[in-house]
């Protein structure tokens, strides 16, 4: 069953013969399991003019799969107390749930029958495409998404940035036979991983995941869009009572040797109430309720994404100030301040025990980017180990540029 | 197993808490009785905007200072103000509970001083510009005000651009002194909690507490008129907005009643995302992008809200279904499967929730804050097992056929 075993830890992580990666941690302390499977029909998996698939497939499969329509799976998944979630990203499609952990296997079994016994129902289609143009509309009504999508795609380019929600158009030109296509060619066991995380024996676990997923079939991952943003601005008229500001530049993934030098820097940036970007733009200045900024990985890239919202007269100061801090960070770096984040990381390392499903997100992700799974301890290490001149050495060496910005409010301004 | 104690200082504060120390983390709060519902017209948004200046320094520590020491212990502080109180929060590691202790206690003795009121005030008006852009746009705080009138319950948690433009500081300082009594709060604390070093710094930190001066009750409203800055119109219109909201309410279980754990359930099978009634009808068809409904409980009062967002074009039509739905639901009542489903779902919720020490410090302050009682995740679990469908058709007999009140928000005048 097993062609690679690799321990780090209380992970266990398995790859079965078809590719199928098989992450374990045993949590025996909780109540709870929970699981995440990624697969790679994400948004990069789509063609040229079918926008919005890999939604729809997503929406598809859980309409009925294996021995179950679609009122009988949620009525069996609400009866094992999952409490599931799916998400179409970038380059991949993930379902969850947690639950309580006498509930794992069932619920494995359940997994396997949305993701390769689907019905796909052709009279449902229209549904679900009806649900789709709702969340267009949806969105319309949403400054800061509309904002943060729309930069995302100056960022990333048109493709490498395109949101997973479509256009009405392209929503509308999907057809029953895209669907099974699109289903027939990126749902399979190239490039998945299954992390299952809490009380559970993971013995038990890899023989339930082979008897589940072991003999899907192989298939092939499409490799990821090229990254084609370019430095821009943009300004989206509305009459709101806010100007929504959203800027980035380009950065590095998670799993650049750098990156946690980079994810340090931003944390000093953005992450709590003494961080430079809440400090100096609301506290000192009440210049907004809402500014902050994060770290974003694809497969290959990576960007810094901000956002800071503000009533119209003060927009551009806002704008000034917000991107200002980030041009001067190093000019008075403290290590109290790279000290407060290492507690901040280091305390959400401890925390995230108390939660299975926290675990097996970060377990896929972990693996996605970089192949294995980074463990507490080596996590804290990382972490622990970082000097405040390293930081500065990486920042002043990779200034932020190249800003794409977008703004969503009465006026435009100068950026 | 958890265990749960309690203790009333000798100046009054009570201390609750709900014990494991297998946790991982350390949940503490303060739970205050202040909320908008405490506010006269000129007050209005005074225990919200109160909340921000918590975190604007004390006698022994700048602003500054509170938000470094804050990040200093990790984990994750914050604050929250509704109609009934206002609560100040953190979890953090075991080791930490005495700095957060400590810091926390200190904040809640503000300076509030002038200039930093003046620079906050400007956070508060950004913040409610934010939720003007935000759907539905003003229909909950809406419906609010025309079902419980703009005062007490109906009174809405930011105040009004008119009133946070014209608050004074000296508001600010006697409404604290009012509202910030030993005996108007509740410090609860979940999780990995050392209880008696708990109730020792405490006695220590709140001891001056009583101390703080007792201003007079300020005039009352006047209630033949409109508090500045509020509209009581059925119907918000919303430049620009691409859907259509309808927000509905009327009478609900309080939190004293012994409806609420049968109103949570009939909730579930009514309006819960992902397969309830509302969902199938409405939802899974692609007619409407949010349709459901939940009971909101207050100490002494509760609401039913329904929430419907859709085209404009078909909201009448929609809101017909979501109408069709409660009616039927309140006469025919529900099925055993679907009762056994949407118990199944709870009970598993609360087991789930019961593993974070920050999920229970929620349900244990606020309970004890309004109810002075403790319901426990056994109790809890115990309580949803125990129903039955004549339960469930009773309370949906009880709150579902009232006639409500509405609130549109829309670009276009349209009809429900």
């Amino acid at each position: 069953m097993s062609t690679t075993t690799s321990t780090t830890e209380d992970i266990r992580i398995r790859t079965l013969d078809n590719g199928i990666v098989v992450a374990v941690q045993s949590m025996p302390w909780l109540r709870t399991a929970a699981f995440s499977l990624c697969l790679r029909g994400g948004v990069n998996a789509e063609s040229q003019s079918n926008a919005g698939l890999a939604s729809m497939v997503c929406e598809m499969v859980e309409r009925g799969a294996g021995e179950y329509s679609s009122r009988d799976l949620v009525a069996v998944q609400d009866n094992l107390g999952m409490d599931r979630s799916s998400n179409v990203a970038t380059s991949t499609v993930s379902f969850g749930a947690a639950m309580p952990a006498e509930s794992l296997q069932p619920a494995l079994a359940i997994y396997a029958d949305i993701v390769r016994r689907p019905h796909l129902p052709s009279d449902q289609l229209e549904d679900a495409r009806l649900m789709a143009m709702q969340e267009l509309r949806a969105i319309e009504d949403e400054p800061t998404q509309r904002v943060m999508l729309r930069l995302r795609k100056l960022q990333y380019g048109e493709r490498l940035g395109r949101s997973q929600q479509g256009t009405q158009p392209s929503i509308m030109a999907i057809t029953q036979d895209d669907v099974r296509e699109f289903y027939t060619e990126h749902y399979h066991a190239g490039g998945a991983i299954l992390a299952v995380a809490g009380k559970l024996n993971p013995d038990d676990v890899f023989s339930w995941a082979a008897e589940q997923f072991g003999d899907w079939k192989m298939g092939q991952v499409v490799p990821a869009a090229e990254m084609t943003g370019k430095p821009s601005y943009e300004h989206i008229e509305s009459p709101s009572s806010q100007t929504h500001i959203g800027f980035s530049f380009n950065a590095i993934p998670f799993g650049h040797p750098d990156y946690f030098k980079m994810r340090a820097a931003v944390g000093i940036l953005s992450d709590g109430m003494s961080s430079r970007l809440f400090d100096r733009v609301r506290e000192q200045r009440g210049l907004c309720y809402t500014v902050s900024a994060g770290c974003q990985s694809l497969e290959k890239v990576g960007a810094v994404f901000g956002y800071a919202g503000t009533t119209p007269e003060r927009a551009q100061q806002t704008l000034d100030v917000t991107l200002g801090e980030f041009a001067r960070l190093t000019e008075d770096l403290t290590v109290d301040e790279l000290d407060r984040w290492k507690v901040r990381i280091q305390s959400n390392l401890i925390m995230e025990q108390e939660s299975s499903a926290s675990r097996s997100s970060s377990i896929v992700s972990d693996f996605f980017q970089i192949g294995r799974v980074y463990s507490m301890v080596e996590l804290e290490n990382i972490i622990e180990s970082l000097t405040l001149s390293e930081i500065a050495d990486y920042w002043n060496s990779h200034q932020p540029k190249d800003f794409r910005i977008v703004t969503l409010g009465p006026d435009p301004l100068k950026a | 197993m958890a265990q749960f104690r309690t203790h009333t200082l000798s100046n009054g504060l009570r201390v609750a808490a709900e014990i494991d120390h297998r946790c991982y983390s350390t949940a503490i709060g303060y739970f205050v009785h202040a909320g908008a519902r405490n506010e006269t017209d000129r007050e209005s948004g005074l225990s919200h905007f109160l909340e921000h200046m918590m975190f604007k320094g004390t006698a022994t520590r700048t602003a500054a200072d509170v938000n470094r020491q804050l990040d200093e212990l990790g984990g994750n502080s914050n604050a929250y103000t509704s109609e009934e109180q206002t609560v100040y929060y953190a979890t953090v590691l075991p080791k930490f509970q005495d700095r957060l202790v400590d810091l926390l206690t200190d904040m809640l003795s503000p300076s509030l001083a002038k200039d930093d009121f003046d620079t906050e005030r400007q956070v508060i008006l950004e913040e409610i510009a934010k939720y003007e852009d935000q759907p539905p746009f003003g229909a909950f705080e809406r419906v609010m005000e025309i079902y419980y009138g703009p005062r007490g319950l109906g009174r809405r948690v930011l105040g009004t651009k008119e009133s946070i433009e014209s608050m004074r500081v000296e508001a600010m300082q006697d409404f604290f002194n009012r509202r910030y009594r030993p005996e108007n709060i509740v410090m609860a604390a979940t999780g990995n909690v050392d209880f008696d070093g708990l109730i020792a710094s405490l006695e220590t930190l709140t001891q001056s507490w009583p101390d703080r001066p007792k201003p007079a009750a300020p005039p009352s409203d006047d209630p033949s008129s409109l508090p500045e800055g509020i509209a009581i119109d059925a119907n918000l219109e919303i430049e620009d907005a691409s859907q259509a909201y309808l927000v509905r309410i009327h009478r609900g279980p309080s939190m004293a009643s012994e409806d609420r754990y049968a109103s949570r359930i009939l909730a579930s099978i009514l309006g819960d995302e992902g397969g309830s009634r509302l969902f199938w009808e409405l939802i899974d068809t692609g007619r409407a992008e949010t349709a459901t409904a939940w009971p909101q409980e207050f100490a002494d009062s509760g609401a039913w809200f329904s929430y419907l967002v859709c085209e404009p074009e078909k909201l009448k039509s929609n809101a017909k279904l979501m109408e069709g739905v409660m009616t039927r639901t309140a006469n025919d009542g529900v099925t055993t499967e679907e009762l056994e489903q949407a118990k199944n779902k709870a009970m598993a919720r609360c087991i789930m929730q019961s593993e974070r020490p920050s999920n229970r410090l929620f349900s244990v302050g606020s309970r004890y804050l309004t109810q002075q009682n403790y319901v426990s995740t056994d109790e809890l679990l115990e309580r949803f097992k125990s129903i039955d469908e004549q339960m469930i058709g009773r309370v949906a007999k009880e709150y579902l056929l009232e006639s409500p009140t509405q609130v549109i928000a829309s670009a276009t005048s349209v009809e429900a």
